[in-house]
């Protein structure tokens, strides 16, 4: 097991490089003298020196690459002069904050995702699988960052459930209770869709895996139809169902830009979003390379969860 | 394509998406010429008008300009934009698929490599990427999504691509020396544009979306201009106090992108042969039951006894009757042979004794089965499930797809005993590793842990048996438990049921094709055709002297009766389809002995001895030694 971690850990690596290069060849885009186009309103002759100097910029592209790529592999993302701190910090902080709501969205859409597929399965046709059919095609068709907003009309504004934005309070604790009731709705918005795209693709693995042999093996055990759906078929469809999860944490992750600036949540998508209209070029960068990095990462994760639930691949 | 349209028509949610659809692009077609208020003229002095006011059908906006202008100019604008990326996309994706499929080896490599190295971004993060180094911007942001996009095009055309460059009609236009782009363009794109439309059409809502979104970021389409996603950014800030600015984009994006997806739900239902079939049904916990008629009463001291049994399959409108009224009996120790070629219906006979018949598609219409007297046709779920396994039990053919791949054998084991027994888990376990043991498998123990792709064709055999014996039954139901092994396993399997039989007293019903089995260890056989049964008697009666023409015949196919391997060997003419059966005999269109009256009405399954029972009008003579 450790061993085929470590391989799926090596074979990432080309991964990375990809992306890094991917980003670097984007931001080459860019037109104009590079160091202005950094620098922004902050281009003065010291400025552009020192970053010239610090980033390679007056060298060829290739080097310049690999400065970059070796400032990063020391932690060194650059500065962004906007916010005048290591494009790191400001990074790492943001990424909580987006972590925080991605994840617990991300266990939300996965568990009720996954339970509504199963129900509708086992009621395929059914009063209850045509109620839930319904309401994932209403799902996965609403933009987030509308629904999002509708929420705040109605549940922050009109009822006053849940505050208005931002993650923790103006005044007052920083406690889980404040960050629960500032996390639900921009969670629940953020859910949405992939819950319904996650309900979808677990229906159809249901019905896929409950026409087998296995299942009427288990039936002709005498074994309980509660327990046939949700241990039997649900751990077999579980296999199918696992690696759209990995693809729907990357649209989790993407989707919490839109749902980080409805809702003020001071996340990584709303810093880029600040960062692309400042033209903050180095925060855009680093933000971009370290979150699709952590998001390579994650789906490694997925894949070791991925073995772990079969014995097939394990052995 | 008519078909195809056909197929999308009938699906009546994807035909509203489509109705929607139109409506919505024929309204964006004829924006210019309708009767609107310029969308861009701004008088604050009419700001934020409520929807249905004078002048301002959906109201106003913050600057006052006309929101059901600006609403059609946007939608407009949404719907040219996200066409022309996934137009953009497409183009770029299929020649790059298209490149990668063709030439294959290096070529294939490189790209590809590039292709799954963009799709390990989380997609909206390559579209900011892309709109921070070329600016905020509709054009650029129009450049990001379809830059995004492109990758899926890519790899979906590349495997398109791959089949279609095997073909002999692309070597063919090589060898006569045409050049790689002519062949791209002659034979290979013209195979492709389906597919390309086809992924176009389910990826054209994301692409709507996706550039709303960005737009709604402030990073798309810059003011005055305003899509949908620009729209509903700048009334954000009004959201508290005038909802109706938001709700109106909102709900317009809202349509729009509920349309398309019912659209592309409907194509993929037309083009994916599985959903139309309606193949991906799931089975219920227990077969339905509709029984037509009166339900026969028990009559005799059997254990387990068959009357009239009726079990059909209803696919859309036609019926197959898969079994048409069988009656069968087993004693206590007694073993049963039911005999047929496949198709015959004896595996749809023996799963319906505990109402296993997937359903949908089936159905029970008819007779009963009694269990010690009691009906379990139509009897309760939770009545029917404690009986299964515990004093019912299957042993099915082909143990790798009828046990969990993903349990070990230990754990199911196990649990055919904790679902009818309340015991500890520890002494479930002992008691599976004892099971083990009892069909005599090396190692117990560890064999435990297995999973079952770790054993052998035999020893997943055994481990099938050892679940049927889990709970001690008293009738096991062996559906042809020997077919997939070899001749020395089969052997054994068989021995160690005989024993098994003497042993614990049980009754076995054994399904089989093979005769040879049936005379080892049978007392008695059944011989089933098209649903029915045909003969009826001991095992030795039969073999020796068989008196339906039908069993006759399949006897003569057996080369040398006692000795060796023996199966069904195929006899001139098809068993009939069992939803178009003829009148009368089943057997007539290939019996050498038909005659008009058996073509006729119902032949009823009528004594031939005192044990033996037979459906023909003419059978053969049985000799006096022969007749049971
Ligand atoms: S009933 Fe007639 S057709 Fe049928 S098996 Fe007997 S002789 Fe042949």
């Amino acid at each position: 097991m450790a061993g085929y971690i470590l391989k799926r850990l090596i074979s990432a690596i080309p991964v990375l490089l990809g992306i890094s290069i991917i980003v670097f060849v984007i931001m080459a885009l860019i037109p104009g003298d590079p160091a202005t186009a950094i620098l922004g309103s902050y281009a003065t002759p010291e400025n552009v020196e020192r970053l010239n100097r610090d980033l390679g910029l007056d060298k060829g592209m290739v080097q310049r690459y690999f400065i970059w790529l070796g400032n990063m592999l020391t932690g060194d993302f650059g500065r962004s002069f906007a916010l005048n701190r290591p494009v790191i910090d400001e990074v790492l902080e943001r990424f909580n904050a987006t972590l925080v709501l991605a994840g617990t969205s991300f266990i939300l859409c996965s568990l009720v995702g996954v339970a509504a597929g199963v129900v509708s399965a086992s009621r395929q046709y059914g009063l209850a699988d045509k109620a839930i059919t319904f309401v994932v095609l209403l799902g996965i068709s609403i933009p987030s960052f509308f629904l999002g907003m509708m929420m705040i009309l109605i549940f922050a504004v009109n009822l006053r459930m849940f505050p208005v934005s931002g993650m923790w309070p103006i005044y007052g604790d920083r406690d889980l209770a404040a960050l629960i009731s500032h996390l639900t709705l921009p969670a629940l918005a953020l859910a949405v869709v992939a819950t319904g795209v996650i309900a979808r693709l677990a229906r159809s693995a249901m019905l896929e895996v409950l026409r087998q042999d296995f299942i009427r093996t288990a039936r002709a055990k005498g074994v309980h139809e509660r327990s046939v759906i949700w241990r039997h078929a649900l751990r077999a469809a579980m296999v199918s169902i696992i690696p759209v999860l990995g693809i729907q944490a990357g649209f989790v992750l993407s989707g919490a830009v839109y749902i980080e600036i409805v809702f003020q949540w001071p996340g990584v998508g709303r810093m880029l979003v600040d960062a692309i209209l400042k033209r903050d070029i180095l925060l855009v960068q680093g933000g971009v390379v370290f979150v699709a990095a952590c998001y390579v990462m994650f789906n490694i994760a997925v894949d070791v969860a991925q073995t772990l639930l079969d014995p097939r691949i394990r052995s | 394509m008519r078909a195809f349209f056909a197929l999308l028509a009938r699906n009546r949610l994807a035909l509203v998406g489509l109705i929607v659809m139109g409506c919505v692009m024929i309204l964006a077609l004829i924006t210019p010429i309708l009767p609107l208020a310029d969308p861009d003229v701004t008088d604050t002095s009419q700001r934020f008008q409520r929807p249905f006011t004078e002048g301002a059908l959906l109201g106003t906006d913050h600057l006052g300009r006309d929101l059901l202008s600006r609403l059609l100019w946007g939608t407009r604008l949404s719907l040219a934009v996200g066409i022309a990326a996934a137009v953009i996309a497409a183009t770029l994706g299929a020649a790059i698929g298209i490149v990668a499929g063709f030439y294959g080896g290096r070529t294939d490599n490189v790209i590809m490599r590039g292709v799954d190295m963009l799709m390990a971004f989380p997609y909206i993060l390559l579209a900011l990427a892309i709109v921070a180094a070329l600016g905020p911007g509709l054009m650029n942001a129009l450049i990001a999504v379809a830059a995004v996009n492109i990758p899926f095009f890519a790899r979906n055309i590349r495997g398109v691509t791959v089949g279609i460059a095997n073909k002999e009609f692309v070597d063919a236009a090589r060898l006569s020396g045409m050049g790689d782009l002519r062949i791209i363009l002659t034979e290979i794109l013209p195979n492709v544009i389906p597919v390309i439309v086809i992924a176009m059409s389910t990826t054209v809502g994301w692409m709507i979306l996706e550039t709303a979104g960005l737009s709604f970021l402030g990073l798309g389409s810059q003011p005055p201009k305003a899509d949908l996603g620009s729209m509903l950014g700048e009334a954000r800030s009004a959201l508290i106090t005038n909802p109706h600015t938001s709700v109106v984009p909102g709900v317009m994006i809202l349509i729009i992108v509920m349309a398309v997806n019912l659209l592309g739900d409907g194509v993929r239902e037309a083009l994916d042969p599985r959903l139309r079939s309606g193949a991906l049904t799931r089975p219920m916990a227990a077969t339905l039951v509709r029984r037509k008629g009166p339900v026969p009463e028990a009559s005799d001291d059997a254990l387990l006894a068959l009357r009239g049994l009726e079990t059909q399959f209803h696919v859309k409108s036609r019926i197959y009757r898969a079994v048409g009224g069988v009656d069968l009996q087993v004693r206590p120790g007694e073993c049963l042979g039911l005999i047929g070629e496949s198709g015959s219906g004896k595996s749809v006979t023996a799963l319906s004794i505990m109402g296993l018949v997937a359903s949908p598609p089936g159905v029970i219409t008819g007779g009963a089965v009694h269990y010690k007297g009691r009906d379990l046709i139509g009897a309760r779920y939770e009545d029917l499930r404690r009986l299964r396994g515990n004093e019912i039990a299957y042993i099915f053919q082909d143990p790798l797809a009828t046990l969990h791949p993903l349990y070990s054998v230990g754990d199911q084991l196990a649990e055919a005993i904790t679902c009818h027994h309340n015991v500890s888990k520890a002494e479930a376990r002992a008691r599976a590793v004892n099971l083990l043991k009892s069909v005599r498998i090396p190692n117990a123990e560890d064999r435990a842990n297995s999973y079952p792709h770790e054993l052998s064709g035999g020893m997943r055999q055994r481990v099938g048996i050892a679940m049927a014996l889990a709970n001690d039954p008293e009738v096991i139901i062996a559906d042809e438990p020997t077919t997939a092994l070899d001749v020395t396993v089969q052997a054994q399997i068989l021995s160690l049921l005989d024993d098994l039989r003497r042993e614990r007293g049980l009754a076995i019903v054994f399904i089989t094709h093979d005769f040879g089995v049936v005379a080892q260890l049978c007392d008695r056989v059944a011989v089933m055709y098209a649903g029915r049964i045909v003969e009826e008697g001991p095992t030795d009666a039969i073999l020796n002297a068989p008196a339906h023409p039908y069993a006759a015949r399949l006897m003569a196919c057996v080369p040398e009766l006692g000795e060796g391997r023996r199966e069904l060997a195929a006899i001139p003419g098809l068993p009939p389809a069992v939803n178009d059966l003829p009148d009368g005999c089943a057997f007539a269109p290939r019996c050498d002995k038909a005659q008009p009256a058996c073509r006729t009405g119902e032949i009823a399954l009528a004594r031939s001895s005192d044990v033996r029972r037979v459906r023909c009008i003419d059978p053969e003579p049985i000799p006096e030694e022969a007749a049971g």
